[in-house]
C-alpha cells in the first residue's frame, strides 16, 4: 500500500466514521426501536387524539407562517438586492438576530411582550384576544424563527442572476410586474423553493421558542415537537417515538426535497 | 397582470428603480421595516426592557451569581470543543465529498444536511437511545457534559461542512501540483497551500456553529437534561422561565444574544477580509458567505470573484446601466 492510498484510507476511516456514529447510528436505531414491537403502538399513539390534534396543529402552522415568510422574503430580497438605501444594512441585521438568538429567548422575548404586564397586554386583553398559550403564539414563534431562511436564499441568487434580463423586459415594454412575475421570479424560483424547504423544515421542528409561549397542554396547544417531549417525559415511549419517527420521516422528506432543489439550481 | 406590452410600444425608461411589483420601494421598505419590527424586533426589545426592569444592579446580579457564570462557562467551553472537533471532522468531510470518490457518496453527501432538517427534540430522543442507559452498545453517558458535546456536534456538524466544501470545489489543483513538483510533502502542502485557502470558509464555518451551539437548547435538553452540573444557559433560562424569575430569564437571555451576536459579527469580518484576501490573490475561490446561513445552499454561495466585490447585500448597485446603450 502506497502512502497516498494509505492516508486516503485513514481519511475515510476517520471522516465516514464521524458520520456513521454521528447522525446514521442514532436515526437507524430511533426506527429500529420504534417498530421493534410491531407497528401498532406507534401507529395507535399518532392516531390517538392528541396525537392527531398535535399533528394538526403542527400542519396549521406550517400552512400560517411559511406563506407570510415567503411573500416577506421576496419583497425583502428585493429590496436589498436590488434598491440601493442607506437603511438596507440595518435589514439585514436584523434578518440575522432570529440565527443568534437561542430558540428559548425567543420563546421568552414573545412571552414578556405578550404575558400578562407585556406591552400588548392591555390592548390585548380589552379586545379579548388570547396570544399566549394558544395558536396566535405558536405561529408568531414559528415565524420569528423562521423569518431569515427565504431571504438568505434568495439573495445571493438574485445578486448572481444580475440584471440584464429585467432591463431587456423593461426595454420591451413590460411593466414592474410583467418583469417580476415573467423574467425575475422564474431565474429565482428554486431560490425561493430552497428557502422554503429549510422554512418549512424548521417551523415543523421549533421546540424551543413554541415550548415557553404555548403551555403545551395536550390537545390544545401541542404541536408534534412538544407532543414527542412530554410523552417522552410520561414514559409512553410508542408515543414518543411515533411522534418522533413521523417527524424524522419528514426532515428525511425535507432532505431529498433540498437535494432535488440543489440539482435544479445548478443546472 | 396581463396588461399588454402594445399599450406601450416605446420603452419607457422611468422608473428604473422600480423593480418591485405592483407597491413603489417605499411601500415595499415600510412593509419589511414593519414586519421585522412586530416579528422579531419589538419582542427582542420588551424583553430588553424587562431585563432592566429592576434595574442595572439587578441585572448584574442575575448573570453574574454562580449558577449563571457556571451555565456560560460550560457552554462557552462546550461550544469551543464542538466547534474545534467539527472543523477538523468537518474539514475532513467535506474532503472526501469533493475529492474523493467512494460508493454512495451522493447519500453521504444528501445526510450532511439531516441535522439542519431533523428537528431538535427528535435529536434529543435518538441521542439518548443511543448513548443512553438503554444503549445496545452499552456506553452510557447521557446527562453528562459529554452529552452536551455530542448534542451540540451533532446540531452543528453541517455548518462547517458546508463552508468548506464550496472552497475546496472552486480550489485550483494546480497550486498543489506545482508545490509537489518542487518536492512538498503532503502535510507540507496541506500546511501552506490547502489551509490557508481554506481559512476564511472553514473560520465562518466555525464562527456560525459556534452562535449556534451558545444557544442550542432542544437538543441538550432531554439528552444533558438539567442536572447542577450539565445546566447550559439556554436550559438555565428555561429554568428561570418555570420559576417564573422572569427578569433573571431576559438578563440571562440578553448575555447569550450578546455572545451570538459578536460570533455573527466576526462572520462579516471574516467575509470582508476573505474577499479583500481573495482579490489580492486574484485566486478563483469564493468566499460567498453572504448569508450567514451555511446550508446545503452553498453552491449558490460562491460567486466568481466579481460578484463578491459587491459585497454584502444591498450595497449592490442596482443597475450599471449605460443610457447610450438603447437608442
Amino acid at each position: 500500500m502506497t502512502k497516498s492510498t494509505q492516508s486516503r484510507w485513514s481519511l475515510r476511516v476517520l471522516g465516514l466514521g464521524y458520520l456513521a456514529v454521528l447522525l446514521v447510528a442514532p436515526l437507524i436505531l430511533l426506527f429500529y426501536k420504534t417498530f421493534e414491537d410491531g407497528l401498532a403502538a406507534p401507529f395507535e399513539a399518532i392516531t390517538s387524539a392528541d396525537g392527531l390534534h398535535a399533528l394538526k396543529l403542527t400542519l396549521i402552522t406550517v400552512a400560517i407562517a411559511v406563506p407570510l415568510n415567503t411573500i416577506f422574503g421576496v419583497i425583502c430580497s428585493l429590496l436589498l438586492v436590488r434598491h440601493k438605501w442607506k437603511g438596507n444594512w440595518l435589514i439585514d441585521a436584523a434578518i440575522n438576530l432570529p440565527f443568534a438568538t437561542s430558540p428559548v429567548v425567543i420563546g421568552l422575548s414573545l412571552f414578556l411582550l405578550y404575558g400578562k404586564q407585556g406591552w400588548f397586554e392591555p390592548g390585548l386583553s380589552e379586545a379579548g384576544i388570547k396570544v399566549l398559550f394558544s395558536t396566535p403564539a405558536i405561529v408568531l414563534a414559528c415565524i420569528f424563527v423562521s423569518v431569515p431562511f427565504v431571504v438568505r436564499e434568495t439573495v445571493p441568487v438574485l445578486q448572481e442572476i444580475g440584471t440584464e434580463q429585467e432591463q431587456a423586459a423593461e426595454t420591451l415594454g413590460a411593466n414592474a410586474w410583467q418583469t417580476f412575475w415573467r423574467v425575475t421570479l422564474p431565474a429565482i424560483r428554486w431560490g425561493v423553493a430552497y428557502g422554503v424547504v429549510l422554512c418549512t423544515a424548521r417551523v415543523l421542528g421549533e421546540f424551543g421558542a413554541v415550548s415557553v409561549v404555548s403551555g403545551n397542554i395536550s390537545g390544545e396547544t401541542q404541536t408534534l415537537p412538544l407532543f414527542v417531549e412530554k410523552n417522552y417525559e410520561n414514559f409512553n415511549l410508542p408515543g414518543a417515538f411515533g411522534a418522533a419517527v413521523l417527524l424524522a420521516i419528514l426532515a428525511l422528506i425535507v432532505l431529498m426535497a433540498m437535494n432535488l432543489l440543489k440539482r435544479k439550481e445548478a443546472t | 397582470m396581463e396588461a399588454h406590452a402594445a399599450n406601450s410600444p416605446v420603452a419607457p425608461p422611468r422608473a428604473r428603480q422600480f423593480r418591485l411589483p405592483g407597491v413603489g420601494a417605499g411601500l415595499g421598505r415600510g412593509y419589511v421595516v414593519l414586519w421585522l419590527s412586530l416579528i422579531v424586533l419589538l419582542p427582542l426589545a420588551a424583553m430588553t426592557d424587562k431585563s432592566l426592569s429592576e434595574g442595572v444592579g439587578q441585572f448584574w446580579d442575575q448573570v453574574t451569581n454562580p449558577a449563571a457564570i457556571q451555565s456560560l462557562e460550560l457552554i462557552l467551553v462546550c461550544s469551543l470543543i464542538v466547534v474545534a472537533v467539527n472543523a477538523v471532522f468537518g474539514t475532513i468531510v467535506a474532503w472526501l465529498l469533493v475529492r474523493d470518490n467512494f460508493p454512495g457518496k451522493s447519500i453521504v453527501n444528501a445526510i450532511i444536511d439531516l441535522p439542519f432538517a431533523l428537528p431538535t427534540i427528535v435529536a434529543s430522543l435518538i441521542l439518548i437511545q443511543l448513548w443512553g442507559k438503554n444503549s445496545p452498545v452499552g456506553i452510557d453517558f447521557a446527562l453528562t457534559r459529554l452529552a452536551i458535546v455530542v448534542a451540540l456536534c451533532f446540531v452543528t456538524l453541517p455548518f462547517v461542512v458546508r463552508a468548506v466544501q464550496p472552497l475546496l470545489i472552486e480550489m485550483d489543483k494546480d497550486m498543489e501540483e506545482a508545490a509537489a513538483s518542487l518536492g512538498a510533502g503532503g502535510s507540507t502542502i496541506f500546511r501552506r497551500i490547502i489551509f490557508p485557502n481554506l481559512l476564511p470558509g472553514l473560520a465562518a464555518g466555525v464562527a456560525l456553529a459556534f452562535a449556534r451551539a451558545l444557544g442550542e437548547y432542544g437538543s441538550v435538553l432531554l439528552f444533558a437534561g438539567g442536572k447542577s452540573d450539565t445546566t447550559v444557559t439556554s436550559i438555565l433560562i428555561g429554568q428561570k422561565i418555570e420559576q417564573g424569575n422572569e427578569t433573571g430569564a431576559a438578563a440571562l437571555s440578553i448575555v447569550l444574544l450578546l455572545m451570538a451576536l459578536v460570533c455573527l459579527f466576526l462572520i462579516t469580518l471574516i467575509q470582508r477580509w476573505g474577499s479583500r484576501h481573495e482579490r489580492a490573490q486574484g485566486a478563483g475561490a469564493g468566499v460567498g458567505l453572504t448569508m450567514p446561513l451555511a446550508d446545503g445552499g452553498s453552491e449558490t454561495l460562491t460567486a466568481d470573484a466579481d460578484d463578491l466585490d459587491t459585497g454584502a447585500p444591498g450595497t449592490q448597485p442596482g443597475f450599471k446601466k449605460e443610457d447610450d446603450q438603447r437608442d
